[in-house]
């Protein structure tokens, strides 16, 4: 285009030129005072982005410069003390928490994958008990995490289960407050299997649930497998629902999953900030720190998983 | 070929394509996974009958017109009063200042990444606005006890700060965490806005702006509605930041955003850390603040579910 512009006599070109100016002019007026507003609204626009990753990167620097002379191995290794203070750490609440994600796991895994399966694969969504399971899930995930806590207190804690304030109890707790989302990300994981494939081997022979499970289970399994990571990753910094469970009774020693009493990462983060000498506040900052670096590794390793066996059909 | 066709066709057999073996595993495992879909439905029933069960005993020592009427709240003191409305208030207040910093940030966030960024953009920015809202809120509390309330203080020394407590520093931070869901709610609903609309636009000569705010805006306005809606539901349930930076005290009927005050959520996280008795009128009272605050939620997630439907309707 411009190749044969530029072949035209000077004259032609003016004219061309002149023909363009004229018309951008005519239609640029409607706009013009459009051009001034358009570039103040895309800088409010990045202003408003900036804000939030000023955010993150704050919560970030406060950790780390408020608890830099923190970051030792004591702070892994050392359970709690209000004797030694300057060596006192969260080995105790890191175990705790530990338990209670191993628990997680256990739970949301089969109830999460099982749910979705049934739900994309086998439910008739004509039929009125399955449109209620579906708003149900939608309904659960906006819970608040302190009604689970309230749950937990009534169900699990006292009658019926009568686990007692124990580390069982917070892990069940957790699981239905994280189950919702594990679901929600497992249906789009099975979603995303495109049709023929379950359609290509049940023209083979197979059973509904041989297709299932052959076919389009192995298919979803990075992405249920994103969703569940992604929710022990929520798991890790619930502190809210614990604190109805027991998890904040004092332990110096190790936790038993079903006796004794529990501890947690974010709830002993919480404790600590709660006392009044500077060295636990301190001690808070570098625990958050631990738990922003756990966490930002498990979500790493999500998005990588995310990205390393994402098919596109 | 063709004679055994015929052969079959004329023969008398008949072929069934029914399953030759009744698959009676199968029925199992199918009915397992509707039992794993079930229980989010038992878990659902499970909360309202925890929070449902103390209430009648509650309400036949508190009357229900003193419960939602009375404006002290101090179960537990030595003169306890049982009027919900102080801690109401506390929420709202912190769920209004959540939403006057989240609306704007989220929705100009929302509109720059549907309308404006380029893929590359838009794929770094997603993944760090999750970060944000994947930060334990124990963590955002800390940080806005410890760093943000102090700062907007020196920033402000002249407004009457009044003891280590503020609502409406608590009411920013929560904002900050609801960021990103109002964020990418707005997001999905103008980026399923059809093109057709937008071209349609920019033929009449509009200009970019325009266009995401005369055409996109409006036309996701559900969508955009039920990322509100949404993002105000997690406001009422967040309970650390609330806790840390508002404060559990306060049981007075307070407006001022620079002094503690006690929310719903922070109530019941206090309460229920003491020892208290069960079966206790104090015990009772968890579950009666706790059944607000679910009947509460429940309404916005119901509301937010129908935007979200009603925008689906119009556009697939």
């Amino acid at each position: 285009m411009s190749d044969s512009f530029n072949k035209l006599p000077a004259r032609s070109r003016f004219a061309a030129a002149g023909a363009g100016l004229v018309v951008q002019n005519r239609f640029a007026s409607a706009d013009n005072k459009g051009k001034v507003s358009g570039v103040l609204f895309l800088s409010v626009m990045l202003l408003a982005l900036t804000i939030s990753l000023v955010a993150i990167t704050a919560i970030l620097a406060w950790a780390f410069v408020e608890g830099r002379t923190r970051l030792d191995l004591d702070l892994i290794f050392n359970g709690p003390s209000t004797v030694n203070r300057a060596t006192a750490g969260f080995s105790v609440a890191i175990q705790g928490t530990l338990q209670i994600i191993a628990g997680v796991i256990a739970i949301i895994i089969p109830l999460g994958a099982g749910a979705a399966l049934y739900l994309e694969q086998f439910a008739d969504k004509t039929k009125w008990w399955n449109r209620l399971i579906e708003l149900n899930i939608q309904n659960l995930a906006g819970v608040p995490s302190i009604v689970f806590g309230i749950l937990g207190l009534a169900f699990f804690v006292r009658a019926p289960f009568n686990l007692g304030l124990v580390a069982a109890a917070g892990s069940a707790t957790i699981a239905l407050l994280v189950l919702p989302t594990v679901i929600l990300a497992s249906r789009e994981a099975i979603k995303a299997v495109p049709s023929s494939i379950l359609e290509g081997s049940l023209a083979l022979g197979a059973t509904r649930w041989q297709a299932v499970w052959l076919q389009v289970l192995p298919a979803a399994v990075p992405g249920m497998l994103t969703g569940v990571i992604l929710a022990v990753a929520r798991a890790i910094g619930e502190a809210a629902p614990l604190l109805l469970v027991g998890a904040l009774t004092f332990v110096t020693f190790p936790p038993n999953f079903f006796e004794g009493g529990y501890s947690a990462l974010p709830v002993l983060i919480y404790q600590y900030a709660g006392r009044p000498q500077e060295e636990f506040q301190i001690l808070a900052a570098a625990g958050v720190l631990l738990m922003l670096v756990v966490l930002f590794v498990i979500n790493s390793f999500a998005i990588w998983l995310r990205a390393r066996y994402e098919r596109t059909w | 070929m063709s004679s055994s066709v015929v052969s079959a066709r004329s023969g008398a057999r008949r072929v069934s394509l029914r399953a030759e073996h009744p698959h009676y595993g199968e029925k199992v495992i199918i009915a397992f996974l509707f039992i794993a879909a079930v229980i989010s439905v038992a878990v659902t029933t499970a909360i309202v009958l925890a929070l449902l069960q103390p209430l009648p005993r509650f309400f036949s020592e508190i009357s229900i017109v003193e419960f939602f009427t009375a404006t002290e709240w101090s179960p537990g003191f030595a003169r306890p009063q049982y009027g919900v409305i102080p801690i109401v208030v506390g929420t709202l207040m912190v769920v209004v200042t959540a939403l006057s910093v989240a609306i704007p940030l989220g929705l100009l966030s929302a509109i720059y990444l549907s309308e404006y960024a380029p893929e590359g953009v838009r794929k770094t920015i997603k993944p760090i606005l999750e970060v944000l809202e994947g930060i334990p809120t124990v963590a955002v509390g800390l940080f806005a006890f410890f760093w943000l309330r102090p700062f907007i203080e020196y920033l402000t020394p002249w407004l009457p700060w009044g003891g280590l407590f503020s609502t409406g520093v608590a009411g920013i931070a929560v904002g900050l965490i609801i960021v990103p869901l109002i964020s990418s709610v707005a997001d999905d609903a103008m980026r399923s806005v059809p093109r057709a609309l937008r071209e349609g636009a920019y033929a009449l000569g509009a200009g970019k702006m325009r266009v995401a705010l005369r055409v996109v805006v409006p036309a996701a306005f559900s969508g955009i509605i039920a990322a509100f809606v949404l993002g105000a539901s997690r406001a009422v349930g967040e309970t650390m930041v609330v806790l840390l930076v508002a404060g559990a005290g306060s049981p007075q009927l307070n407006f001022n955003p620079f002094e503690g005050i006690q929310t719903m959520t922070a109530y019941i996280a206090s309460r229920a850390t003491g020892e208290i008795a069960v079966g206790s009128i104090v015990y009772d009272t968890i579950f009666a603040v706790g059944a607000l605050l679910f009947t509460i939620t429940l309404a916005m997630n119901m509301l937010a579910i129908r935007f979200v439907n009603r925008f689906r309707e119009v556009y697939d």
